[in-house]
């Protein structure tokens, strides 16, 4: 029952694959105290054990009373692990030092914008995604920062964490060794849909990243292929549910059979009346300034910000292209 | 209002001839109780409200287990909406916290036992006390608010911005955190002034028991830590009332900052919940091994020695923070210092059964259970304080079961088995011995089968505080939530055991376990002024005296 046996039976018991230069090392210090713990753990709980049945109250056995008293041992207990301890603070001190020391020259940096909930990468040409690319045996430095809230960038094969607080720039840099899909969580509790609030990192080859960049930056020509394209990348999936993708329970409403129909409003928040039609100066207005006409039902809706100075007037026209496109389709079915 | 009709019934002393005068006898009626100023009624009170407060707490963590039985990738198929879950596991953490771990052991058996164990009638201010027990109640009435309010949803920890953002009612418990601060405090500042001053001849420091060094040590950690917590959610109040900038970055406030204020308390908090319950670990182990504690002093020392290494770590719950590098290694290094006199004090437990007389009754499979998950609780810390593996584990599972052997494992482990121990002394009945072991067995298991997999789960990098998660992490949740299960099954057990002795449970002597320090010499249950004489201090730990009379099933001590 207790895993740390396991340690050297299969080092994937533990850990997800090692996919970047701190794994390794991290993973070995990882199991040294894995061994060390192991050391203690087990002489404690076989004394405590043996004492148990050997000293067991019983007839005819009467233990002594004297209260023990050991200087020798006493000071060998203290001074033992407290060099043993200060191996382990000395080896996590190495290895985080690595970490923070500043990443070598030729680094990819990438920008990192975290907002509830969903993650938003530049890249050194332009390009964005919501999904992070980095070329493998290369170092890339994530240059972060938030919207909104607390989060954290974390990618379990990486072994990397840092959180991302809002008012702050925050730095994480990495080589990954391994090509292949990773796991990247959000770390740090950011509300409502927080475990939502992840992504993939896509460790590629130089020629696969490089054909990635050229691509991610031509927006599709097509306004509807367009909005879609915007959608995907701007985060508003993460909220807002249409066609057949994004979030389904919310928090925003779906965007589904709702062009060109009146939407009631939240009494006092907009002077003109109690509703408004749906159309591209509501949209415009709910992406610019969402608290400016808030839609009934959706009062206290994750706080959607504003995204004045991220999307041009061009692209809200894309979005509101995209919305109207999805004029016939149904709202998800809620349970 | 029925009570202010009646006539009132003042606390008088009923000399019934034939009925036996003990604290619960004394005197009877509503306001005996609600007005009483006597230590046990309060401690009695206490306890039923720590319980109370453990079986909500309980309850909301199972919601969490349910819920995480399938991965609910599909948002509106879950059982709990994320918000919900989000709201659940909130409540759960500030529940155990708030109402539960911090002042479990310290109002409930620190209150009935600390005047007794040192050989006094009661407190230094058994009105202040009365107050703390009441100031408990509100700030439970403010935390219940938010509960009904149904919005709470920050985390026990109320990092900002998200807090002052959040629609929650955060003011309502903010404020109710804000006055079981005061209640702490003022539990605190009895304890050290009676401590203190109220020692009677003969109890010198080294003749206090350990139970008193820990609950001593406690109450300075409470008396010093708790008002930045009262600060920090004054501040927090007020930056969400008024719009004044400290904790938010967008009133150019920061954030980090909160987290430092909140951690320079809820950091000690961590060593309120475990100390006292180290205290306990020593005087069951010593008992019912009939032996004298190994290594007294060094224990004694540890407990004041924890108490101030204890302030000067709360950094480590920021290690990924951006927190300047050499700070981070600061506090890296202080966080390994306070792990060697935890390991001392277990070190010390074994030693103290070795060549004794182990009796293997409830209070001390719960001791040895104590012994085996803090053990593992503390092992795990390592992990945690060391920086580069701290990198990955943070804000995993890991941490979550980690945190969990150390409070749950140590501090509720230890209250069960302290519970167990005095409640022959408390409550003048003994239980079912065997209902007592089983129920430890089960839960003993059931703990392990809840938080073994969840250390699994952190280090192959399932975060913490997620409503849904990958399909991959399934087998491990629901090993986690079956644990979970059976858990509630052991204490549900426990809890009978507890109830049924009330009921017909024998009566309990004055000594059943051996004990050598002065609870053990006053009835079971105590009179209303504890001791008619003041006793004779001895060696708390001297058992060469005790010895096993058959006829009254009793132990006593020789003359």
């Amino acid at each position: 029952m207790i895993p740390t046996f396991l340690a050297d039976i299969n080092d994937t018991f533990w850990f997800p694959k090692q996919a970047s230069t701190f794994a390794h090392d991290v993973d070995w210090l990882y199991n040294a105290i894995v061994y060390i713990s192991v050391a203690f753990f087990v002489p404690i709980v076989a004394a405590m054990i043996y004492f148990t049945v050997k000293y067991r109250e019983r007839p005819g056995y009467k233990g002594s009373f004297e209260a023990l008293h050991n200087t020798t041992i006493e000071v060998l207990w203290s001074v033992i692990p407290t060099f043993i301890a200060g191996w382990i603070f000395w080896q996590g001190l190495l290895g985080y030092l690595d970490m923070q020391s500043p990443p070598p020259a030729g680094t990819e940096d990438i920008k990192v914008i975290a907002k509830k909930w969903s993650w938003n990468f530049k890249y050194p040409n332009g390009a964005e995604s919501p999904e992070l690319h980095v070329p493998v045996g290369r170092p890339s430095k994530m240059i972060m920062r938030s919207e909104d809230v607390n989060h954290g960038f974390y990618v379990p094969s990486f072994r990397v964490k840092r959180d991302i607080i809002p008012g702050r720039f925050h730095y994480s840099w990495f080589t990954p060794t391994l090509e292949g899909t990773y796991d990247l969580f959000c770390s740090e509790y950011c509300g409502d849909n927080h475990s939502t609030m992840n992504t993939k990192v896509f460790v590629e080859s130089e020629e696969a990243y490089a054909k990635f960049l050229a691509e991610a930056i031509k927006e599709p020509e097509d306004i509807v292929e367009r909005g879609k394209w915007l959608y995907e990348r701007k985060g508003c999936k993460t909220c807002h549910y249409a066609g057949k993708e994004g979030s389904a329970a919310g928090p925003g409403p779906s965007y589904n059979g709702s062009w060109g129909k009146p939407v009631p409003l939240v009494k006092g928040a907009d002077a003109s009346g109690k509703e408004t039609l749906f159309d591209e100066e509501y949209v415009l207005n709910s992406i610019m300034d969402p608290d400016r006409q808030r839609r009934k039902g959706y009062e206290g809706a994750g706080n959607m910000q504003s995204y004045k100075g991220q999307l041009k007037i061009e692209q809200v026209e894309a979005l509101a292209a995209f919305i109207k496109s999805l004029e016939s389709e149904t709202p998800p079915a809620k349970k | 209002m029925s009570v202010v009709t009646n006539p009132v019934t003042m606390p008088a002393t009923h000399p019934e001839a034939g009925k036996e005068d003990n604290y619960l006898t004394h005197s009877s009626g509503f306001l005996s109780w609600a007005l009483t100023l006597d230590h046990k009624r309060i401690g009695m009170m206490y306890l039923v409200g720590v319980m109370s407060a453990f079986a909500l707490g309980g309850v909301l963590a199972l919601m969490i287990r349910l819920h995480l039985w399938t991965p609910n990738l599909e948002a509106n198929q879950a059982w709990l909406l994320n918000k919900t879950y989000n709201q659940v596991f909130t409540l759960h953490g500030a529940v155990m916290v708030f109402l539960f771990i911090i002042p479990s052991i310290p109002a409930a058996l620190g209150n009935f036992l600390l005047p007794i164990m040192l050989g006094t009638k009661d407190v230094a201010f058994p009105r202040l006390n009365l107050g703390s027990f009441y100031l408990w109640i509100a700030g439970a009435i403010f935390f219940l608010f938010s509960l009904f309010a149904t919005g709470l949803d920050t985390g026990w920890t109320f990092y900002t911005p998200y807090s002052i953002e959040s629609q929650g009612p955060v003011i309502a418990a903010t404020l109710g955190v804000f006055i079981l601060g005061f209640s702490s405090i003022f539990t605190g500042l009895n304890f050290i002034v009676t401590i203190n001053t109220m020692r009677p001849p003969g109890m010198t420091w080294f003749r206090m028991p350990l139970f008193l060094w820990a609950v001593y040590s406690t109450s300075i950690i409470q008396v010093l830590a708790t008002p930045v917590l009262g600060i920090t959610m004054l501040l927090l109040a007020a930056e969400k009332l008024l719009g004044i900038g400290i904790f938010d970055s967008r009133l150019n406030g920061d954030p980090i900052a909160f987290q430092h204020f909140f951690w320079f308390y809820s950091h000690p908090a961590v060593y309120i919940m475990i100390l006292p319950a180290m205290g306990i670990i020593s005087e069951l182990m010593s008992v019912h091994s009939h032996k004298g504690i190994f290594g007294y002093r060094m224990i004694a020392y540890s407990s004041v020695a924890i108490a101030l290494f204890g302030f000067l770590v709360w950094g480590h719950h920021m290690f990924t923070s951006g927190m300047a590098d050499v700070t981070t290694i600061v506090f890296s290094a202080l966080t390994f210092t306070v792990s060697i006199p935890s390991a001392i004090k277990v070190f010390n437990w074994i030693g103290t059964m070795y060549q004794g007389t182990v009796s293997l009754n409830t209070p001390m499979v719960y001791a040895l259970a104590f012994i085996f998950l803090f053990t593992i609780g503390g092992l795990t810390g390592l992990f945690l304080g060391a920086l580069s593996t701290d990198m990955h584990l943070h804000a995993t599972y890991f941490v979550i079961a980690h945190f969990h052997y150390v409070m749950m494992g140590g501090t509720l482990i230890a209250f069960l088995g302290g519970l167990f121990h005095w409640w022959p002394k408390m409550t003048g009945k003994m239980f079912n011995d065997f209902g007592g072991i089983l129920s430890a067995s089960i839960i003993f298991v059931g703990f392990n089968l809840t938080f073994l997999p969840q250390f699994v789960l952190g280090t192959r990098g399932m975060p913490r505080r997620y409503a849904s998660y990958k399909p991959e992490f399934q087998l491990l949740h629901q090993l986690s939530t079956i644990g979970a299960l059976m858990l509630g099954v052991g204490l549900l057990v426990a809890l009978l055991v507890l109830l049924h002795s009330l009921f017909y449970g024998s009566k309990a002597p004055k000594n059943p376990w051996g004990g050598a320090t002065l609870e053990w010499e006053c009835s079971s249950p105590p009179p209303h002024d504890n001791f008619s004489s003041a006793p004779t201090v001895g060696d708390p730990y001297d058992f060469s005296k005790i010895e096993f009379d058959p006829k009254t099933g009793s132990y006593f001590k020789k003359k």
